[in-house]
């Protein structure tokens, strides 16, 4: 092969970004609390042990509050943005779009921070619904430019002919536009639940008291004696987050089978 | 003179857009007025006196504590960004040219997956491996390689740039991928054609085009680095703090809203300053292309 020092440069690189990972599920199992080879015997003891964690399950009800009203806020938030540029022409669009894409470029502590002091300033107590106003904002981008390249594949022509056929507005988008553009609703509801699932520094900042699954595993991390806990709760994590992943693809490759777009395999 | 009125379009659109302007403007625009307002203001006892100082912005430009973070961030940063990119390109330039474009889409799932995986988890990971009693260590003792924990792993510059790297990898190989796929392959033959040797080729036709692929590449990297506050706690182990400890040690520990607000203002504007210079520079290299 031509290229074969490309090649097994490429599988190593590969390599380094999994080698942590894999880490996970080999320690989650090891029977013993030091995480160093080599293994000891094998055991699912820390699963048990975080299945019966009170406080592990305070945070991870917390985290899934947040990550679902975060999903559907933002999505819904998304559509509106993303028919608007889609659809309509109208001035300010790009400073408007700016200001709502701006935290993809914005450090998160700057974000946390600013609210922070907004929030401490009129005198709002921070809670679950800080944090999820807070993560909103931060899967808006993301939600925007999936439902924009869902909205974008749209073919007028297809409501036009809804209100031909004596459809009202609210009609033809619920029987025309929101079954082609599932599939984008679909994968951008699973993006922003991941994305504020794994959300840290808004949570650590903007919960209060609550802990949410990443703020709990953070406190953990203090406690050698925990960690064989936080590798079995990774694990479980981890394989989600996969799961999740692979039904966001299957979710965009359907849409664009149905659009009739060619699937250029980008996850961008 | 009047403004035209808005047609109807503009005002369908317009209000279709509302609820997510309102939402960008309560939660973000406001924020970070706000943010900006206060650093212009003095830190009182438990109040913030609403008077005009210039005085946090000297004390964050003047006194060395101030500059000597923003330094260490904005160095940590840059070379984070410059380690991440080096080992992405081949790895980019791999996917694009050698793998056989229905295998291309696997590769970069492959590359995405874990990304997804949790931050936190993964930074965590790297303290695991790396520590005095971690992975690395543990092993080469149990195996009587070395009889004490290696020292010089964990808490370090090193550390920290491994851990980035390795967390922001996806970010990197992704755009420069982006602009490798844009090239007309029909280039690099007409460089060889014309007698350019394989290498000169790749020098002078197939890295310029790539350019802004690898500058958008660098942005992506450099700007969350710069604000990145959990590795500089967990790999750093607090000793080597940047910016964003800073900002968050002056607005909650230490109360002192104004300065905190200075600090964050400035780093902004210096990320800011930094990436209106990058992509000065990426439109100057789409002008050399067309």
């Amino acid at each position: 092969m031509k290229f074969s020092g490309l090649r097994a440069y490429s599988i190593l690189y590969l390599l380094f970004l999994y080698a942590p990972i894999l880490l996970l599920p080999l320690f989650a199992f090891n029977d013993g609390t030091v995480i160093a080879f080599p293994l000891r015997g094998f055991t699912t003891d820390w699963f048990a042990q975080m299945a019966g964690n009170a406080s592990l399950r305070r945070a991870v009800g917390n985290s899934l509050i947040i990550a679902i009203s975060t999903a559907v806020l933002a999505t819904a938030l998304g559509i509106f943005a993303a028919r608007a540029t889609t659809r309509y022409r109208f001035p300010a669009k790009g400073g408007i779009m700016g200001l709502v894409m701006l935290p993809l470029v914005l450090p998160e502590i700057i974000v946390a921070m600013s609210l922070l002091v907004v929030l401490l300033a009129l005198g709002i107590e921070l809670s679950l619904l800080t944090v999820i106003l807070g993560h909103t904002l931060l899967c808006l981008p993301y939600t925007i430019a999936i439902l924009s390249t869902a909205f974008n594949a749209l073919d007028q022509s297809l409501e036009e002919a809804a209100y031909d056929l004596g459809e009202t507005k609210i009609g033809a988008f619920r029987l025309v536009i929101l079954p082609m553009v599932m599939p984008g609703i679909i994968s951008s509801l699973l993006m922003s639940f991941t994305i504020s699932l794994d959300e840290f520094i808004i949570a650590f900042f903007l919960a209060g008291s609550q802990p949410t699954l990443p703020t709990y595993i953070f406190s953990q991390l203090r406690f050698p004696a925990a960690v064989p806990v936080v590798m079995a709760l990774g694990t479980v994590l981890v394989a989600l987050s996969i799961l999740l992943l692979t039904l966001a693809e299957f979710f965009r490759r359907r849409g664009v089978a149905r659009t009739g777009q060619s699937n250029s395999g980008g996850f961008l | 003179m009047a403004k035209p009125r808005l047609d109807g379009e503009a005002r369908a659109g317009l209000a279709m857009i509302s609820p997510t302007l309102l939402f960008a403007i309560l939660l973000l625009a406001a924020p970070l007025a706000a943010i900006f307002a206060v650093s212009f203001m003095t830190d009182g006892y438990l109040v913030i006196i609403r008077e005009f100082t210039l005085e946090n912005y000297r004390a964050v430009l003047t006194e060395p504590i101030y500059r000597q973070v923003m330094a260490r961030s904005l160095g940590v940063a840059g070379l984070v960004t410059l380690v991440t990119v080096i080992l992405a390109f081949p790895v980019a330039y791999f996917v694009s040219f050698v793998v056989r474009p229905e295998r291309k889409a696997l590769w970069l799932f492959l590359i995405t997956i874990p990304f997804w995986t949790s931050y936190l988890i993964r930074v965590f990971l790297w303290k695991i491996i790396l520590g005095y009693d971690g992975v690395i260590n543990a092993t080469l003792t149990g195996i009587g390689l070395i009889d004490q924990p290696l020292g010089f792993l964990l808490y370090n510059v090193n550390a920290i740039v491994i851990t980035l790297a390795h967390a922001y990898a996806p970010f990197a190989i992704l755009p420069i991928f982006v602009a490798l796929e844009k090239i007309d392959r029909s280039l690099l033959e007409a460089g060889r054609d014309l007698g350019e040797s394989r290498l000169m080729t790749f020098w002078r036709v197939t890295l310029p085009l790539a350019m802004p692929g690898v500058l958008a590449a660098v942005l992506i990297v450099f700007i969350p680095t710069m604000g990145d506050y959990v590795t500089p706690e967990l790999i750093g182990g607090g000793r080597i703090p940047m910016i964003a400890k800073l900002v968050q040690t002056q607005i909650m520990a230490l109360d002192n809203k104004p300065l905190g607000a200075a600090i964050a203002v400035t780093s902004m504007i210096i990320v800011t300053v930094l990436a209106l210079i990058f992509l000065a520079l990426n439109r100057r290299f789409l002008r050399a292309r067309s």
